[in-house]
């Protein structure tokens, strides 16, 4: 299968092991993997503010760079950022519009997955140490991020991947169903608010004794990992991704820092 | 240009308690430093939210029922004006009497001329958002009027001279030995020696409420549903307070919100499934009262009807956000909400508060409303609130709405452009080209060096600030991913399509 990949912004920009992992996984299944080079990104931040004008190039962007790609799917390791290709994407050019846009965007959309849906539903990967070579010898806890448990109905697809990689110690995670308090801007604009849910959170990550949390989300993730940095806490984040990339040969850093966390490249 | 004298100016906005009086973060900002406010909220919304889980997921048709539900508001919506004169003819017609509101002063100037009329200065009421939303109670009072609240948690946030902080437990930001307090300091007769065990207190509300009820010549109610085809008002409760206060007065005054009508009895059934098992976590309420106009030699015999606009028509009009006004006021979106489980419902001042508040205020009192257009910002978009809502009110998307109106209303007319105006602007121009954007990424490097040995950046300026008050942020990485990918995994830029296909492979 040809697999357009969405590596999404902030995984392009901060968290590139993320989305070199995503193309390990994928390419040891057999699968040849594109990255259109137009994309940016998906624009949630503008629509999430209010600002629909400013929304609509970078809507328009995304549209363009996946609907002229050759591919048979495409994949984001975002399930925040696959709703809103999905939801926002059509909803915005409708807002505007633009027929065109409009069609394009719910076209693309379509095509669009979240990477553990790929995984699960469209290559039917359900053990992924048996799979995917995945081994990972720590203790994991594991927070499913709104948009992809509420929008997108992941279920447990990402836990279950999770629960099969070969070494893993998975620690169920209390309340793993609330907020982390990220929600892109309102961190800033109600930044109290935001820490409080964050707090929260982060006590019941430490109260599972785990030395990581996963996710499959790198912007909760990086609110995580930003609010366990502050408090001087051990435990850091890492992105299901590289945890499902990680084997006996090439094991993921655990250091918690994103440049070490390289997950070499294949080939 | 011509102009249609009597002809009201649109939209009339709602005034009365809808407004905040101080932006949202400030608010939550003071609120979150009362820990007993914290502790009591996070205890009442996890245990509510608990017992609505169990009893909503035991019904195997659950789904169908929040779609039958939102269907059905949806037709009343749209067929509004024909359903009101429907029910008001049917209302008429067994003897009550209808009043319309177009606003808060003009409900209070009616109904305090209604008492007037009887020649009572005291009136006993039931609890009802309506009436607090159009500030009744003080009225009254300035009028000389004493309203008497009679659900329990709405006579102890009265007798406390505060507000309530939740639609259906108001009192839910005070534990018992506050309670106590409360009772001791302002209830007439109490016995000096109350304890705070739960049964002492409210044997002593009843002892109180029994006399005002024996008493009183004049109730004042709201309703929860209206039901055209036949002329009734219904009301739906726990403790029983509003069966006495609709049966044992001469005089009945509903005040009710226009979106609460229902076509027809039959839609009832869909409604006392739903209302029930999302406010209070029950299979089914203990009292549900129901009346049409006036039964003679039973009841009150002087039955009138408030009919309130007070910005419903104004939220009416406005595509995106009209099925706010779907709300059957059963608090399932609060209970369920992570900003309002942390701050209550004083933060967000008006009667209505959490995640429905935060767009039924601004809905009700249009966007441009100073500190209510703070209200839409007040959520992270989890969604838990939508997955909640039995009529499946999608408050994310009205959120979203909300907030594009109010940045929307503001273009063009500010001096100078905010920080968030400056970075939206500029993301924009970034994020809307994969070359402008793997060009600033050639900074990364730049932010390494930010970010020091420590790998992480600790204290941002501006509205970033907000960011760095509670959480770090990594060292970028010494390469983006589109760049590796152009190096090290494939030939630089994407190749053509053609050179991928199958058959050009050898």
């Amino acid at each position: 299968m040809r697999i357009a990949l969405f590596a999404t912004c902030i995984v392009d920009a901060m968290y590139p092991a993320t989305a070199r992992a995503t193309v390990k996984i994928l390419e040891r299944l057999g699968h040849e993997v594109v990255f259109p080079s137009g994309q940016a990104c998906c624009g949630q931040m503008h629509v999430n503010s209010g600002y629909i004008k400013e929304a609509v190039p970078v809507i328009a962007n995304h549209v363009n760079a996946f609907d002229t790609e050759d591919y048979d799917v495409a994949v984001a390791p975002s399930g925040s950022c696959v709703a809103s290709v999905k939801h926002q994407h059509p909803m915005v050019a409708r807002a505007c519009g633009d027929k065109d846009l409009e069609a394009r965007a719910t076209a693309v959309g379509a095509k669009t997955y979240e990477l553990s849906e790929l995984l699960v539903d469209v290559l039917g990967v359900t053990d992924a140490g048996a799979q995917l070579g995945s081994y990972f010898p720590h203790r994991v806890t594991y927070h499913p991020s709104c948009h992809g448990m509420r929008l997108l109905r992941l279920g447990d697809r990402q836990s279950r991947l999770l629960a099969t990689v070969q070494g893993i110690d998975m620690a169920e995670l209390p309340e793993a169903d609330q907020c982390c308090g990220f929600g892109g801007t309102f961190s800033m604009k109600n930044a109290d608010v935001s820490s409080a849910m964050l707090e929260d959170k982060t006590a019941n990550i430490a109260s599972t004794g785990a030395s990581l949390c996963a996710g499959g989300d790198a912007s909760c993730l990086m609110h995580i990992g930003g609010g366990l940095s502050r408090q001087g806490s051990d435990v850091t984040t890492l992105h299901l991704a590289e945890i499902l990339a990680s084997t006996v040969e090439e094991p993921a850093s655990v250091s918690g820092d994103v440049l070490v966390s390289t997950g070499k490249a294949t080939r | 240009m011509s102009t249609f004298l009597g002809m009201p100016s649109l939209p009339v906005y709602g005034t009365g308690n809808l407004h905040a009086s101080e932006s949202f973060p400030k608010a939550a900002h003071r609120e979150l430093g009362n820990a007993q406010l914290r502790a009591n909220l996070g205890h009442a919304t996890h245990t509510i939210r608990d017992k609505r889980l169990n009893v909503v997921s035991e019904l195997p048709d659950w789904e169908d029922l929040r779609d039958a539900g939102s269907a059905i508001k949806e037709s009343v919506m749209a067929r509004l004006p024909e359903l009101l004169e429907q029910f008001e003819a049917n209302f008429t017609a067994r003897g009550g009497v209808i009043h319309w509101a177009r606003d808060a002063d003009e409900a209070n100037e009616i109904v305090a001329g209604l008492i007037r009329a009887t020649g009572e200065t005291e009136a006993v009421k039931i609890k009802s958002m309506a009436t607090q939303e159009i500030g009744l109670n003080e009225y009254l009072e300035e009028q000389g009027i004493a309203a008497y609240e009679t659900d329990l948690a709405e006579l102890i946030v009265q007798l406390d001279h505060d507000k309530p902080s939740h639609i259906l437990v108001p009192a839910i930001h005070k534990n018992r030995t506050q309670v106590r307090d409360i009772f001791l300091r302002e209830m007439e007769g109490v016995d000096p020696d109350l304890t705070n065990d739960p049964a002492r207190l409210a044997g002593a509300a009843r002892a109180h409420l029994r006399r005002k009820f024996l008493t009183a010549k004049v109730a004042v109610s709201g309703a929860n549903f209206a039901l055209a085809d036949s002329g009734t008002l219904a009301v739906v409760e726990s403790e029983g307070n509003g069966r006495m206060c609709l049966t044992l007065p001469e005089t009945l005054i509903t005040v009710m919100g226009v979106e609460k009508l229902l076509p027809t009895w039959q839609d009832l059934e869909v409604f006392m499934q739903l209302l029930p098992r999302s406010s209070t976590g029950e299979r089914m309420n203990p009292y549900t009262s129901l009346w049409t106009g006036v039964t003679e030699g039973d009841g009150p015999q002087n039955v009138h009807l408030v009919l309130l606009d007070n910005g419903r028509s104004a939220a009416l009009a406005d595509e995106m956000g009209r099925s706010a006004l779907h709300c059957i006021r059963c608090s399932a979106c609060m209970n369920v909400c992570p900003v309002y489980e942390r701050t209550g419902g004083h933060a967000y001042g008006s009667t209505y508060p959490g995640p429905i508040g935060a767009i039924l205020s601004p809905l009700m009192t249009g966007i441009q409303a100073e500190e209510n257009n703070s209200l839409p910002y007040a959520s992270s978009l989890c969604g838990a609130c939508y997955d909640a809502c039995p009529v499946k009110i999608n408050i994310p998307d009205i959120l979203v709405h909300l907030r594009s109106a109010d940045v929307d209303s503001k273009r063009g007319k500010k001096k100078i452009p905010t920080q968030m105006d400056i970075g939206m602007n500029a993301a924009s121009w970034a994020l809307s080209s994969g070359k402008r954007l793997g060009m600033l990424e050639k900074g990364l490097p730049l932010g390494r060096l930010a970010a020091g040995p420590d790998k992480k950046i600790t204290k941002l300026p501006g509205i970033a600030a907000g960011w760095t008050q509670s959480r770090d942020i990594p060292a970028p990485p010494k390469q983006s991913f589109r760049d590796w990918w152009k190096k090290e995994h494939h030939a630089p830029d994407t190749a053509p399509a053609a050179a991928h296909d199958q058959e050009d492979q050898p």
